[in-house]
């Protein structure tokens, strides 16, 4: 290569690149440290309260403040169950759904799969705003038709909101994840599905241990993004927290956070756990794509 | 693995249980002891069926509700219609109330989301592109600080955008929900994907030939092949912004800046709070109102997001 060619595309690059990571670095580095340098400080009101306000160096109590807070940590144990319920129940949806469609036995199938897919197409706030009504008693259709059929739930009870909530997420993504893994069942290559028939393989066995295999990357990559997704549950629980007493108003960490900077005012605590939110999520993002890498692999 | 407990319908278990042999014969190939192929396509259908009556509820709910008088929302049942039509009156309230304010929230919602989500595949595609095919030092370190970013959660950045705002004096503007908007890492890495599988090294390789210049070979050759790559990400992004509550919720507080999502947040809790029950019917008109066309934008750009999703998945 000459060497003009090299400092055109060097210089090109830069060009190419510097929006995006000009502005990356003023939206997510700058904050980050920010937020890392004020997480180091609390404020304490000095003299007996009538002298305002000063800002002293704290070094890492917000953190311990945070992390030894039952409050903050009860959030993360709800975020589990949360999991715990969501994806096995949205990923597991999506597949069967997409190993249905992929049958090639239903009848309008493209009418299923924008049917299936229309949520995702909901904003989840107004998602929550729907089905809240449908949680709400008194108001519900659904409750009314289950307590006809002698079922009494109270959906939003505090033993039930990490349920409802995942409900919401499971009619919002299930759709959207269905339609991946139809798009990526349809790239097996036709030859091994012959095969296995030929061996004498049923449909259901040539799901379960051919296709689900074969689409194990992009199931892998879903699990991630709704790993992440699920740390940052806020919006829903949020909109339920407005109808319901029973459920805290640190329900969840991103929940937290928010008492913590606009009801308590201490920023402190919020940026601290901010950042422990944030670590958390891209390591355990980094743990999900090591480990799906490596059961690629073998 | 148990697929069979599959659609996420709670009264499903007698019918999930058919779905077994329904399953067995799988496409032409109909060989040995399959039971009748009506029974098993029915079977089939049946099931995704019951998925589709699952997703579809709800949405029929938001727009039957919308055609209700408020005595009606209250007072009967959510999967039927109302004993009046109602949807003009509720049309007409939507728009008028607090001077028309909806409005002005729909067309601050098509400036955070519309003309931010254009930008940011803008620059998304720009870099994509310049991580894909050019050539320069600390190409790869830097790309994976943008798969941080992919990492790293919108939503618990929302406080540490706050308080960097806060501090530059730009909470409760325009810029402050607008800019981060902007930015797109997972955009980025899509667009490196895309560029690697739409745009061959030889075109461009013939353009240097030709003596085009790279930003050239760049703007006149690569960028329209990328024009599809350029659409699903522009909708990836529209959505993502579109959808986003927190950020908004903790940088604005005057009403004539929210975005369609947080004005409805707003009607919703104190028509519970405060109660005011007609601000109930406005929130639910408003959220068919903004939903509406985002339904139609999806059914007409089909194509694309199906397209942008299976790239994200299938390497």
């Amino acid at each position: 290569m000459a060497s003009p060619s090299t400092r055109g595309q060097r210089r090109t690059a830069a060009l190419l690149l510097s929006p995006f990571l000009g502005l990356f670095a003023v939206v997510t580095l700058a904050p980050l440290a920010y937020a890392g340098w004020l997480s180091l400080f609390t404020t304490r009101t000095s003299g007996l309260g009538f002298g305002g306000t000063e800002s002293v160096f704290a070094g890492w109590d917000n953190y311990v403040h945070a992390l030894s807070d039952p409050e903050f940590r009860d959030g993360f144990l709800v975020i589990a169950a949360y999991c715990a319920v969501y994806i096995p129940l949205m990923i597991g949806g999506a597949l069967a759904l997409a190993l249905l469609l992929d049958t090639g036995l239903a009848k309008a199938r493209s009418f299923f799969q924008l049917a299936l897919f229309l949520p995702h197409a909901v904003p989840g706030l107004i998602a929550a705003l729907i089905w809240v009504y449908l949680y709400t008693p008194g108001l519900s259709p659904v409750i009314d038709l289950l307590a006809s059929g002698g079922l009494d739930i109270n959906f939003l009870s505090a033993d039930n909101a990490v349920f409802s909530a995942a409900n919401i997420a499971v009619w919002e993504w299930t759709g959207y994840n269905m339609v991946i893994f139809y798009a990526a069942l349809q790239a097996v290559p036709r030859e091994t599905l012959d095969a296995a028939k030929v061996d004498g393989a049923g449909a259901l066995r040539t799901a379960l241990s051919i296709k689900v295999p074969m689409i194990r990357p992009a199931v892998a990559l879903s699990v991630l993004f709704t790993v992440i997704g699920s740390i940052q549950l806020f919006t829903e629980p949020k909109v339920i927290y407005n109808a319901s007493s029973a459920i805290g108003s640190s329900f969840t960490p991103n929940m937290y956070v928010q008492t913590a900077a606009f009801q308590n005012n201490d920023f402190g605590l919020a940026a601290a756990a901010s950042l422990l939110i944030a670590l958390f999520a891209a390591v355990l993002s980094f743990a999900v794509t090591r480990f799906s890498r490596r059961g690629s692999k073998s | 693995m148990t697929t069979s407990s599959a659609p996420p319908v709670a009264p499903a278990p007698e019918t999930a249980s058919t779905k077994d042999p329904a399953t067995r014969p799988r496409r032409r190939g109909r060989t040995g002891k399959p039971p009748s192929a009506l029974l098993s396509r029915a079977g089939v259908t049946a099931l995704l069926a019951l998925a589709t009556l699952y997703t579809l509820l709800p949405l029929t709910w938001l727009l039957l509700s919308s055609t209700k008088s408020r005595e009606d929302l209250f007072g009967t049942n959510g999967f039927a219609p109302g004993d009046e039509m109602h949807l003009a009156e509720n049309l007409r309230h939507l728009f008028t109330a607090d001077d028309g304010i909806y409005l002005r929230w729909v067309l601050n919602t098509v400036a955070y989301a519309g003309v931010g989500s254009l930008l940011a595949s803008v620059f998304s595609v720009a870099a994509g592109y310049a991580f894909d095919k050019l050539t320069f030092p600390g190409k790869e370190r830097l790309f994976s600080l943008v798969l941080l970013g992919v990492m790293v959660p919108g939503t618990a950045m929302a406080i540490p955008l706050y308080l960097l705002a806060a501090e530059a004096g730009l909470v409760n503007t325009f810029w402050s929900v607008f800019v981060p908007g902007l930015v797109f890492p997972f955009g980025v890495y899509l667009a490196r994907v895309f560029s690697a599988a739409y745009v061959p090294d030889e075109v461009l390789e013939a353009a240097r030939m030709d003596g085009a210049s790279e930003f050239r070979a760049f703007c006149r050759i690569a960028l329209p092949m990328l024009a599809p790559g350029f659409v699903t990400i522009f909708l990836f992004q529209f959505t993502q912004i579109w959808n986003s509550f927190f950020l908004p919720l903790v940088m604005l507080s005057d009403q004539d800046l929210y975005p369609v999502n947080l004005g409805l947040y707003v009607w919703y809790s104190s028509a519970l709070s405060q109660g005011h029950p007609e601000d109930y019917l406005l929130a639910v008109v408003g959220s068919l109102v903004s939903v509406a066309p985002l339904i139609a934008v999806f059914l007409m750009l089909q194509r694309f997001w199906k397209s942008g999703m299976t790239a994200g998945a299938i390497k």
